[in-house]
């Protein structure tokens, strides 16, 4: 199913022109409105001007995560505020969030991106989908609403949890597509086991789902135990949220929608543009976008872009799933996490430099499963069993207040976590992903 | 009187006591008292030895995480009655206790109690006001 064959399927010399064009609106827009690329135009000594050709976006600098945080919370607004019709957010490494605000134009870029996804998936009109991606600052819950609102389908806007009631929807409103976190997918699936509903037997024929790494043998289980079609889908908050690319029915890379977001792989140590078929990290340019638009962002994750004449007939550039991050964020529960935050709470509650380590494993039950382990240090240890548990919820009440997600914390002796010379390792992720 | 306690962090894994007990007999540090706090995931162990601070050095160059603590030892009689005798003095007297455990130390017919209370010095105080802090030899 090919939500908008014009733009999906279009010969590539005309999709260039068009990108190009769009390129060069972009500069001009940020150049004239946003400070800050004024001056990152300067700095680099190019001006819209230079700008004649795709290739040269390779003369402007890139974007980086730390940059939007410096210039939060609307220091890359390219439109007058009143424009600003929604606001999403992520956080941060230091605490400080991550801000894509949208104009009622980037809601219809974004809505367009998530039909696309969704039909790619099979979604009709006639559809039901029931979406537990959670509704609220992130954004997948609102981002597959809006995609299923532009469809025409009837959406069940569940959010996430609640888990009794989602197989009670699902069974009774005869869902027949699913959309949240694979690992979700596949504990909704364990659930209804366990409350005597065979899930299989349901209406349910696909499914969209990401927001966290998974793999092709995790595919296969879900599929397996969902009894549907698992698709994969891609976005962040900064470039729009989900909707950036997705799988098409081949499940062979994810089609790009670069119409929108035109993409880059870099040789993340140079800086150096790679070729199709190149791993590196993915790096986007929002080339349609009013609200906050970016330049050449960098991602941080890692993949490849190839083109290979999909059978489906979309002409769009892919990349391939996900391999991983140049950096160390963690994906738990479709929430980014980076050790550092964990570690400036254990600073916080112990008053002292921790010695611990991060275990993330999906356990029994499909979902990522957090525990922390903190070495019993003499400055915070009693001769009491309470002044420790003390220490303990007051960690765990930290991480699930700060970061989101909820934390086993296991006290350890001292010298009992491994240290290493040079970088200390502070992550083991056990997922098979 | 007012004796020295250590308390040692150890993890819920089997053998980890026998470490204790076999560094102390190293060291040659005897032990006269001794009990263990736990919880499902971990313990701490509290113990009252003749040479305190070699116990301490000695655990910590050891890799435990061991800290010192004062506490009351008392003479309580060893007979029917004789620690009902004291917990009333220390309930008339509000003295509050965080827990107790029994010593090896015994004076004739004495036994030697050590508290963990909340107020060690008054607790400190109305033990030699009531005749109980004989002195201990540990």
């Amino acid at each position: 199913m090919i939500w908008n064959p014009e733009a999906e399927c279009m010969p590539t010399e005309q999709r260039r022109r068009l990108q190009l064009a769009h390129l060069k609106n972009l500069v001009e827009r940020v150049y004239e409105k946003v400070p800050f690329y004024r001056k990152k135009f300067q700095q680099a000594g190019i001006t819209p001007k230079d700008i004649r050709s795709l290739e040269d976006i390779q003369k402007i600098p890139f974007t980086t995560k730390d940059e939007l945080r410096e210039t939060y919370p609307y220091g890359l607004l390219a439109v007058p505020e009143a424009e600003i019709e929604e606001v999403h957010m992520s956080s941060g490494t230091t605490g400080t969030p991550v801000v894509d605000a949208y104009t009622k134009k980037d809601i219809e870029v974004w809505s367009e991106s998530m039909a696309r996804t969704l039909s790619m998936a099979g979604t009709t009109r006639n559809d039901i989908i029931q979406n537990a991606y959670g509704y609220g600052l992130f954004t997948g819950g609102l981002g597959v609403h809006y995609g299923a609102k532009l469809i025409g389908a009837n959406i069940i806007p569940m959010s996430s949890g609640n888990t009794s009631k989602q197989i009670l929807v699902m069974r009774d409103f005869k869902t027949t597509i699913l959309t949240c976190t694979p690992s979700y997918s596949l504990f909704l699936a364990e659930a209804a086991k366990e409350e005597g509903v065979d899930i299989r037997s349901l209406s349910l024929k696909a499914g969209c789902f990401g927001a966290e790494p998974w793999s092709e043998n995790m595919r296969k289980e879900i599929e397996e135990k969902l009894g549907l079609d698992a698709y994969d889908i891609y976005g962040l908050t900064e470039i729009t949220g989900p909707g950036v690319s997705s799988e098409c029915e081949m499940k062979n890379g994810l089609h790009i929608n670069e119409d929108f977001f035109y993409p880059e792989v870099i040789d993340p140590e140079t800086g150096k543009v790679l070729p199709d078929g190149a791993k590196g990290e993915l790096v986007f340019t929002t080339l349609v976008k009013e609200g906050t638009p970016l330049l050449r962002y960098r991602t941080r994750d890692i993949t490849f872009l190839f083109h290979d004449n999909c059978p489906c007939g979309r002409t769009t550039v892919k990349m391939h799933r996900l391999f991983g991050r140049t950096d160390d964020m963690l994906i738990i529960r479709g929430v980014n996490v980076f050790p550092s935050q964990i570690e400036q709470i254990l600073m916080a509650v112990e008053g002292t430099d921790p010695h611990y380590l991060i275990v993330v494993d999906r356990g029994a039950s499909h979902l990522d499963e957090l525990e922390i382990m903190v070495e019993v240090e003499s400055k915070f240890f009693t001769d009491e069993t309470k002044g420790l548990e003390i220490i303990r919820s007051k960690i765990e009440h930290e991480i699930k207040s700060k970061l989101g997600i909820s934390a086993k914390i296991k006290l350890v002796e001292p010298k009992t976590i491994e240290r290493s010379i040079g970088k200390a390792k502070r992550v083991i992720d056990k997922r098979k992903i | 009187m007012i004796i020295k306690q250590i308390s040692i962090f150890l993890e819920n894994v089997a053998g980890r006591l026998a470490e204790v007990t076999k560094l102390l007999a190293k060291h040659e540090i005897n032990l006269r008292a001794m009990t263990i706090a736990d919880t499902a995931d971990f313990g701490i162990l509290r113990i009252v030895v003749d040479q305190p601070d070699k116990a301490v050095k000695a655990l910590r160059d050891g890799g435990f995480t061991a800290k010192t603590t004062e506490v009351l030892a008392v003479e309580v009689e060893d007979r029917p009655g004789g620690l009902a005798k004291v917990m009333e003095i220390f309930q008339q007297n509000h003295v509050n206790i965080e827990y107790l455990y029994v010593s090896l130390e015994k004076n004739k017919d004495k036994a030697v109690v050590i508290f963990k209370v909340e107020d060690l010095k008054l607790g400190e105080k109305i033990v030699e006001e009531h005749g109980l802090g004989g002195k201990v030899t540990l």
